[in-house]
């Protein structure tokens, strides 16, 4: 089997102030896979996410992005190829214009001229935004903002793309926007969320995380089936619906 | 940017007497302010900014001491009356030219336009975070200022106000959190310590010409007037 998009294994990590955030995580995400990782609030899932760019450094253990160890020396190339998209568009929205910040990433890797507007367009028309590279994110919808943050990342042309909680305070409009735009998108992807017929409609494969480790990890169809499971991480669908029904 | 401080520098050299270079340099202004089709109702609104500066100026033949004259039966100060006038007729244009460009310029722009003057990157960068948070941050405040009145909270009096300063405090705590957060986000995306320039194309002489017109012709305006020509 060729070598995984991304791969963790055995992965803890401690804060500062004690807490155990993380215990002997392993995971995989292979080439061109959506997986979806689910879990209540305070799993961990957030402090997951930023260890898979080196923000944080595993107390042990290890992630590799597409057969590379992070260390100080891969760091950059690491941080290119994992297109970590934060919860809040706001966080990730900070420059003055929605080109300028689409230009951020690939500037910091060197990119300039053409190619890097070359690099803009591709981003911005991959989740349909093209119209508005040159205003200002605060003058875009919330959802509008939620899709350039995508579009940030993709410039980058990474190898995954990582998103925290994607659908979060978007009406369902918007919702099924982004829906459209992450399965248009040929890039390997893994979505942290709570909306678990999301997960259900994009992702095949899930992983479901609680108090720090992986506790299941199968189909998305069998994890949202199995009834006990659900009740046990505290994981609930909307009423009435049947996965299994939806599911094929 | 070039443009405004050349012209409000002009508009300073004109000597006070020449009152017809004034004028012209006025209907300079008004020409740009009809072609940049701003409404009055907008660029009047927005002189309001003056109003201190004018009430000080027409203080000025009060208090203004020397040769004096009578108006209307007021004793006025000539000392005083050229210094309102000059007051008057300077920050009035300089005020004017500013709107003019705050109007006609996005903020993008004008800070795209400083980062060309070769100020400082970061200061650019500082200028943008804050235009770009300090929405954030303000609608933050008045959300909160709602959810506040909407349990009966209307501060009246000094002493009403603990809750506001309060709520200030975790206002500050959390665009510090929020701070931490972007920063978080810059670094996932390769930031190391440089914000990167993007989009700040070269101007074009001929876009100078047509920029420094208007201002060329002020300072032509204070050459002419200047006495000893």
């Amino acid at each position: 089997m060729s070598e995984p998009s991304l791969e963790v294994s055995g992965l803890s990590f401690t804060y500062p102030d004690g807490h155990e955030a993380l215990r002997d995580v392993d995971l995989h995400v292979h080439h061109g896979e959506r997986v979806a990782l689910l879990g209540p609030n305070g799993a961990g899932k957030t402090t997951l996410l930023l260890h898979l760019n080196g923000i944080f450094r595993p107390s042990s253990g290890k992630v590799r992005v597409a057969g590379l160890d992070i260390s100080d020396d891969s760091l950059m190339e690491v941080r290119r190829r994992v297109g970590l998209v934060f919860q809040d568009p706001d966080d990730q929205l900070f420059m003055p214009t929605v080109g300028q910040d689409v230009a951020f990433g690939p500037a910091n890797f060197g990119i300039e001229g053409e190619e890097l507007e070359r690099r803009v367009t591709e981003g911005l028309g991959a989740v349909s935004m093209l119209g508005a590279v040159d205003r200002a994110p605060h003058h875009l919808s919330y959802g509008e903002r939620r899709r350039v943050a995508i579009a940030t990342v993709l410039a980058m042309r990474p190898e995954i793309l990582v998103l925290d909680e994607p659908t979060s305070n978007l009406d369902p409009a918007s919702r099924r926007e982004l829906i459209e735009a992450l399965r248009g998108l040929p890039i390997t992807q893994l979505l942290v969320t709570h909306d678990l017929p999301f997960a259900l409609e994009l992702c095949p494969r899930s992983l479901v995380m609680d108090d720090g480790r992986i506790v299941a990890a199968d189909t998305t169809v069998e994890i949202l089936s199995d009834d006990v499971l659900m009740k046990t991480h505290r994981l609930e669908l909307p009423y009435r619906f049947d996965p299994r029904r939806l599911g094929d | 940017m070039v443009a405004l401080l050349v012209f409000v520098l002009a508009v300073v050299a004109i000597p006070r007497q020449a009152l017809w270079a004034h004028a012209l340099a006025g209907s300079l202004l008004l020409g740009v302010i009809i072609l940049a089709e701003l409404p009055a109702g907008f660029v009047l609104r927005r002189m309001i900014v003056e109003v201190p500066i004018l009430i000080f100026a027409l203080l000025l033949p009060f208090f203004g001491r020397g040769v004096t004259t009578d108006v209307l039966g007021l004793t006025l100060s000539i000392e005083g009356l050229w210094g309102a006038w000059t007051i008057l007729a300077k920050a009035t244009l300089g005020v004017g030219a500013s709107i003019v460009v705050s109007a006609t310029s996005t903020v993008p722009d004008l800070i795209r336009g400083m980062g060309r003057l070769r100020v400082p990157r970061v200061i650019t960068a500082i200028a943008g975070f804050m235009v770009r948070y300090l929405d954030i941050v303000a609608g933050e405040f008045s959300r909160r200022r709602v959810a506040m009145a909407s349990r009966g909270y209307e501060p009246r009096w000094l002493w009403q106000t603990g809750p506001l300063a309060q709520s200030a405090g975790s206002l500050f705590i959390r665009s510090f959190e929020r701070g931490e957060r972007v920063h978080q986000a810059m670094v996932a995306r390769g930031f190391n310590g440089r914000i990167p320039a993007y989009g700040e194309e070269k101007v074009a002489a001929r876009q100078w010409l047509i920029g420094l017109a208007v201002p060329g012709a002020a300072v032509v305006l204070a050459l002419l007037a200047m006495p000893v020509l």
